[in-house]
């Protein structure tokens, strides 16, 4: 019998869903909001040399990619499933353009973060 | 009916259209589903700073600046009511979710396991909030 590929994706939700139930309310909290405003952090906290320094370092940039792509794999595979819902068939065009636009951020992601270099 | 004849068949379809709109539980379910656009939102504009910063100085000072637009501020806004909505329905659906728990032979209750989350989530914030307090520049 051929092996579904299903926990495959479930897992990636599941990882997904759990970082950003974390993580993700504080990081749009410093990253969208204080940050740009210059509030509490004050005004330098997300500029070039510190954002370079942070992306440079092996730890921030894993902690970038991880984010970037546990989130856009949780959010796709939840949406995939949504479909139905809204009356969408889910099939295999629907899969393959959510499954393709997470694989594509996670790339572009990956191909950034790789490009800023060590 | 009297004269034999059977009515034209026309059958009953049950129409489906806001079918979630029907029932406040169908309504939670809904917008926890879609929780998940802010999540993919938030992906993307992190992947679009990535790109920038890898492009240099002057693209990720665009990027900043765009971030600083109040139609960008407003978005984040909503995001950030989003991801708590998305914390609470994630730890809300956990004890259905996840293997059983069993303390002293009794199951782990349910409000137990959303509350330990909870903490969960209000900790790392704590934590994360005063490493970025910490590394002000």
């Amino acid at each position: 019998m051929r092996r579904s590929n299903a926990p495959i994706f479930w897992l990636l939700f599941g990882a997904g869903g759990m970082l950003s139930a974390l993580l993700g309310t504080v990081l749009v909290l410093i990253t969208g909001l204080l940050a740009p405003l210059g509030w509490a952090l004050g005004p330098d906290w997300m500029s070039y040399p510190r954002a370079l320094a942070f992306a440079q370092q092996w730890l921030g940039k894993t902690f970038v990619f991880v984010v970037i792509m546990l989130f856009a794999w949780h959010a796709m595979h939840r949406l995939l499933h949504s479909l139905h819902d809204i009356g969408v068939h889910p099939g295999v065009a629907a899969k393959l353009a959510c499954y393709g636009g997470a694989a594509l951020i996670t790339i572009v992601a990956a191909a950034a973060l790789l490009s800023i270099g060590w | 009916m009297t004269d034999g004849k059977a009515a034209p068949r026309r059958p009953f379809v049950r129409p489906m259209a806001g079918w979630w709109r029907r029932d406040p539980f169908f309504v939670r379910y809904m917008v926890r589903e879609a929780t998940a656009l802010a999540v993919l939102v938030y992906a993307i504009v992190l992947t679009v700073g990535v790109v920038r910063l890898a492009q240099g100085e002057a693209a990720f000072a665009g990027w900043l600046q765009a971030l600083r637009s109040p139609a960008s501020l407003l978005l984040h806004l909503v995001l950030l009511a989003s991801f708590v909505v998305h914390a609470h329905s994630w730890f809300e659906i956990m004890p259905k979710t996840m293997p059983l728990i069993f303390v002293q032979g009794k199951r782990l209750a349910a409000a137990a396991i959303q509350r330990a989350g909870w903490a969960a989530t209000v900790l790392v914030t704590v934590l994360v909030f005063a490493l970025a307090l910490w590394a002000r520049p």
